[in-house]
């Protein structure tokens, strides 16, 4: 077994896909409490559908997939929000007609040009040897990025999250932080779609809020909680598709499954369900 | 200079105005409660003051050095809150924000803020609670402690007391007129409980669906038609039975009262009827025309 580790630590890659695995699971986590509060999961969805897409015509047009996706994506999020404020088409009726649209217009770029092959493959359900050159660099940067500016609005986006009007109404710009939590959702969601899949990288949103929402009772503590969950769910993830060679991303929901209902279980025992 | 001052103030939605022409003013250290009936725009009007809801017509001006981030609310709860996991200490906390600039973390000062207000509200030892956990009033007390560390100047209530027992209404009431006395803060509050609202406020403005029907302190709305008409019979002192026929909602009784005949014609059967008044009068006698009126009573929206 840990000849296996050891082994497995050679690899660069492995370590590559550790390090920025772990990154965006930090971030993911993180935003994903807001957003799971804020009733808006199914955006993380969403956004990733639209990634798919600015991924497939990238790779027809032999882009950096990554520097084409951010802007895509994060202009979709600003016009998930604007729509949620003030059009008449309801909210999650407005991201499934945007979710689908990208995806057929991704899926139509990609047959055009290249077919389906393994590269899109992997866009759709992720792979750890997608993280190479530059795209772990961005990967880094953006994460890091993320993590800075959440760390620095956390109290105005705890506000923010717990009750827009107060905020607003005792003289706080709340819609400036809610198009910083789109921005922030949109990049997450970007640079977790390469080893998550744009099928799967809205489960790392949800998944650890949820798990810890079963027994923390205080904002700092899910926070924490989700933050810890997620990345030792991500880490677990990789290690069981590196060992048995089953998908990255299936494999990283699985173990965020297990937790959920470990927590759950737990949350029954002590009664606070 | 007075702290708010509404002149022509109108709101509408989607093109239909749900509130139309308000004029008054608040000065520091008052009390004003807004009371009327369901769909009169109470809760909009507190929108508008706020800046959430941008005025159709006319305006509000806040008086000289009172800004927005002086303000204190304490809104209705909302769905989300319900199942919001955050401690009682979070809560109150971010009713500090509005102080914080740009910087990032709350200061010894502020949580100290935070502390004292707890205190003052009998919520201190629910600090590490879950909010979702407490008791509508000691939620609602967790709000107000919220709204408390917002507020220098001014505070705004919206319905505070709603699905609330009796004994925690009377003890936010209670507290709500210490924090307007002792404090000094100004308070704006929507309520349907008019009882409550005689009772601690010091000025009145009454929202009928037709627009304002009264503003005045509530020494004058106690003597006005609308209370007397808003509350039906429980306002109605004895001598007043033996008219049945009040003059309508709008005008306050002291004003000089037209003779009965007028007044009836007036109020209860519109213009037309008194132009009929006038052609019977100059054809017949007055007799006649008395018959008329009181003819067209009972359409009288009595």
């Amino acid at each position: 077994m840990l000849y296996l580790v050891i082994e497995m630590f050679s690899y660069p890659f492995m370590v590559r896909a550790l390090l920025v695995g772990a990154l965006i699971a930090l971030c993911a986590a993180m935003l994903g409490v807001t957003l799971v509060l804020k009733r808006y999961s199914m955006i993380g969805d969403g956004l990733s559908h639209v990634g798919f897409g600015a991924l497939a015509i990238a790779s027809a047009m032999n882009a950096a997939p990554l520097l084409v996706a951010i802007p895509v994506v994060v202009a979709a999020a600003f016009f998930l929000l604007r729509l949620r404020e003030t059009s008449h088409v309801k909210g999650d009726s407005a991201i499934a007609l945007i979710s689908t649209g990208a995806l057929a217009v991704g899926v139509t770029v990609v047959s055009m040009t290249t077919g389906m092959n393994t590269d899109v493959y992997n866009y759709l359900f992720g792979s750890i040897l997608s993280m190479s050159g530059s795209d772990v660099w961005i990967t880094v940067l953006v994460s890091v990025v993320v993590l800075a500016l959440f760390i620095f609005f956390y109290h105005r986006i705890f506000a923010v999250t717990f009750d827009e009007n107060f905020t607003r109404a005792t003289g706080i710009p709340a819609g400036t932080y809610n198009s910083l939590i789109a921005i922030l959702t949109a990049l997450v969601i970007v640079i977790g779609m390469r080893m998550m899949g744009s099928l799967l990288i809205s489960s790392l949103v949800v998944f650890p809020a949820m798990t810890s929402m079963r027994l923390c009772r205080t904002f700092r503590s899910v926070m924490i909680s989700a933050a810890i969950v997620s990345v030792v769910c991500l880490m677990l993830g990789l290690v069981i598709s590196y060992l048995y060679a089953t998908p990255t991303g299936a494999s990283i929901v699985l173990c965020n499954m297990a937790a959920f209902f470990i927590y759950a279980v737990i949350a029954k025992a002590k009664g606070l369900e | 200079m007075s702290l708010l001052k509404c002149e022509n103030l109108s709101f509408a939605y989607d093109g239909v105005t749900v509130v139309r022409d308000l004029n008054f003013t608040v000065e520091e250290g008052n009390y004003l409660c807004i009371i009327g009936e369901n769909g009169a725009g109470k809760s909009t009007l507190i929108k508008g003051l706020l800046r959430l809801k941008k005025p159709s017509a006319g305006k509000v001006e806040l008086g000289e050095g009172l800004r927005a981030s002086e303000i204190g609310y304490l809104p209705q709860q909302t769905q989300i809150q319900k199942d919001f996991p955050a401690s009682v200490r979070e809560v109150v906390l971010s009713g500090c924000l509005n102080r914080m600039g740009l910087r990032p973390f709350y200061t010894r000062a502020e949580k100290e803020r935070a502390r004292e207000n707890m205190e003052a509200l009998e919520i201190l030892e629910l600090q590490d609670q879950c909010y979702r956990d407490l008791s509508g009033g000691q939620q609602q007390r967790v709000l107000l402690a919220r709204a408390m560390c917002a507020a220098q100047k001014l505070i705004l209530l919206d319905e505070p007391v709603s699905g609330l027992d009796p004994v925690a209404t009377r003890s936010l009431y209670a507290l709500i007129a210490r924090i307007n006395e002792t404090a000094g803060l100004t308070v704006i509050m929507v309520s349907h409980d008019i009882d409550a609202s005689l009772k601690y406020a010091s000025h009145i403005l009454h929202l009928g669906q037709e627009g304002q029907l009264f503003f005045g302190t509530q020494k004058e709305y106690r003597r006005s038609a609308v209370y007397h008409d808003f509350l039906g019979d429980r306002a109605v002192p004895m001598w007043k039975h033996d008219f049945p026929n009040r003059v309508g909602r709008a005008a306050p009784r002291e004003e000089a009262e037209p003779t009965e005949t007028e007044s009836r014609v007036k109020v209860h059967s519109g213009k037309k009827s008194s132009r009929r008044l006038k052609k019977v009068s100059s054809a017949g006698t007055i007799n006649q025309s008395q018959k008329g009126a009181s003819d067209n009573r009972p359409e009288g929206p009595l």
